[in-house]
């Protein structure tokens, strides 16, 4: 077997995030963005 | 290709391989082997797990599926932010506190040793045919485009592959990985630019009125192959199933310096993979815009192979329909500038009309580049195994770019199938390592080298396994359409396997092991009997629900009730 798993830290260490789950929030939103932006693009284009 | 050109293939090409090689000559420790460098920071992971998913067939395949239908393939990636988020937030925390090594590990311990068996061994078959395929594919484009020996370009890019897998294992196909992308990043950007200092002011403008824009689709119906639905519900369920439980992707991911480097390479993958497929597509769309404006845009882009017909015994024929497509192309130039004028004129009246009459001219377009292709076909029987939108790019990149920048695209595609290659060579040899050759011998588990110098032979063993299929397949028809099908007929029982595992603690192995076998049982009926009315997309929610509910109805009928690990 592997070596024993290491203590995980929580934290994303990403700045202006302070928990994983700010972290998915902000990427689903983005991707909410995203499907907005090109459904606008195809209708600007059609 | 030029001297120049030569240079820099090679030399991208062999000097990644090479420094990757170099970097790597000295990895003996099992988990480095295996999960790669211990300090992995995320955008190493971030760009592994990107280039692995992204094959050739990715940048040289894609733009020609966006030149013939437009880019509403997009949509085929909806699903994958979503999915992410819960392999990020389940999946990755519960790999790394068992410390396993592969997906199917974490099964053996959840369930029992025949459930392990089976999720390697459906992952196995899959994934070694594919990897014959991510050869084959690429170097059937290339070989026919160049003139270059098909048998010759699938065992020296597979040999390179095998190389540096073998040699440094995970390790190495991260560090090769990460350069790989930026070839790939620089060619395409190269390109993309190239090709925007060609197009007309108006270009996307055109794009969109000759119906190649249609980016999201929303109608309900599960017989059209890309929309918003089977996107969203079917893509996320095919991600799931591929970065979850398929070794490819949970290798690339497992290792890492902490939790927060694999979470921060996948959250990398959730925000960027659409706008990078975006910029793909895009490049498709706007080289349909390019080829309309050149006078010598060709009928049929297997022009090796069409050139051959044309100078053959029916020549007659292949160059009536080459006069043919003169004087449309012709008339659709006329047409698109009547509709610009017409569009910048303001009048919404005569704007109205020009879009009816260039629509009309394109649909002409496209019967008669139906009618050359089915000729071709009939000629020569095995132009059949590309389509004809995979020279698309590969035209463009031959004819309009300048040397140098034409080795640089060839080499994108190579490294393109280079990094797919590695990771998928490095999983298998893994996998093969860790539950069929360990399973089997497990007083082997202890003696490292020995565990390590086993992983090589496997890995070495799945990459000539891979070109003896690509040398075999060049003799099949129509093979890379149905492969590209295959994982969704593949992978919902093993993701059904997984979300059992995950998340109904009551349910045990048996019960989950006969759910898995009678759930692909139901899916290649519904793949053979279904096909034309459920798109291929639709099979991943459908057979991952049928799984989870098999399982829960053989578990009630089971005695007795299991308790539940991890």
């Amino acid at each position: 077997m592997s070596r024993p798993p290491a203590p995980e830290e929580d934290s994303p260490g990403v700045p202006g995030f302070r928990t994983w789950r700010g972290v998915y929030l902000f990427v689903f939103g983005c991707f909410l963005l995203v499907v907005f932006a090109l459904t606008l693009f195809a209708r600007f284009y059609a | 290709m030029s001297t120049l050109d030569w240079f820099v293939l090679l030399g991208t090409m062999i000097g990644i391989a090479a420094y990757g090689t170099w970097r790597t000559r000295h990895t003996d420790n099992l988990n480095t082997y295996l999960k790669g460098n211990h300090s992995t920071k995320w955008g190493t992971i971030g760009l592994s797990v990107m280039a692995t998913q992204a094959s050739t067939i990715t940048y040289l395949s894609l733009p020609g599926q966006a030149y013939e239908n437009g880019i509403a393939f997009i949509q085929n990636y909806f699903g994958l932010p979503l999915a992410l988020i819960l392999v990020c937030a389940v999946f990755l925390p519960i790999y790394r506190k068992l410390g396993v090594y592969t997906a199917y590990e974490y099964l053996g311990k959840r369930f029992d040793q025949k459930t392990r068996l089976l999720g390697a061994g459906l992952f196995l078959l899959q994934r070694g045919i594919q990897a014959g395929i991510t050869i084959y594919a690429p170097a059937i484009i290339l070989s026919t485009a160049f003139g270059w020996r098909l048998d010759l370009t699938i065992v020296f890019t597979g040999i390179v592959a095998i190389v540096y897998t073998v040699t440094g294992g995970s390790a190495a196909v991260n560090l090769t990985q990460k350069w790989q992308m930026a070839v790939i990043f620089g060619g395409m950007i190269t390109a993309f630019v190239i090709l925007l200092t060609k197009l007309p002011d108006n270009a996307t403008h055109i794009a969109g009125v000759m119906g190649k824009l249609q980016a999201v689709d929303y109608t309900p119906d599960p017989k059209l192959r890309y929309t918003f639905w089977s996107g969203l519900l079917g893509g996320f369920f095919l991600s799931l199933s591929y970065f979850g439980t398929d070794q490819t992707q949970v290798q690339r991911y497992i290792g890492g310096a902490a939790l927060r480097e694999g979470r921060l390479g996948l959250m990398f993958n959730a925000l960027f993979k659409i706008p990078m497929q975006f910029f793909i597509v895009m490049l498709g769309a706007l080289l349909f815009v390019f080829y309309q404006f050149q006078p010598d845009t060709p009928l049929v882009f297997n022009q090796s192979a069409w050139q051959r017909q044309v100078q053959g015994p029916a020549g007659a024929e292949f160059r009536a329909l080459e006069e043919r497509h003169t004087v449309l192309h012709a008339a659709k130039q006329e047409k698109i500038r009547a509709w610009t004028a017409a569009e910048q004129s303001g009048d919404t009246a005569a704007e109205s009309a020009a879009r009816v009459e260039l629509a009309a001219a394109q649909k002409a377009s496209d019967a008669l580049r139906k009618q050359a292709r089915d000729t071709l076909y009939a000629a020569a029987p095995e132009a059949k195994k590309t389509r004809d939108s995979d020279y698309v790019f590969i035209t463009f990149i031959l004819t309009q770019l300048p040397h140098g920048v034409i080795g640089l695209l060839v080499a994108v595609m190579f490294a393109s199938a280079l990094s797919s290659k590695a990771g998928e060579l490095n999983a298998l040899g893994t996998t093969s390592t860790i539950d069929l050759w360990r399973a089997f011998r497990p007083l082997a588990a202890h003696d490292e080298a020995r565990n390590v110098r086993n992983a090589k032979w496997f890995t070495a063993f799945w990459g000539l396994f891979a070109i003896g299929f690509a040398l075999y397949v060049s003799f099949a028809e129509n093979l890379i359409e149905a492969l590209n099908i295959i994982a969704s007929v593949f992978y919902p029982p093993l993701l059904g396997v997984f979300l059992v595992a995950f998340f109904l603690r009551k349910v045990g192995g048996t019960a989950v092991f006969w759910a898995a076998v009678a759930t692909q049982l139901l899916l290649l009926g519904l793949f053979y009997f279904g096909k034309d009315t459920v798109a291929y997309l639709w099979l991943n929610p459908i057979g991952c629900a049928a799984c989870v509910g098999f399982a829960l109805f053989f578990q009630a009928l089971l005695p007795g009730r299991p308790a539940a690990t991890p």
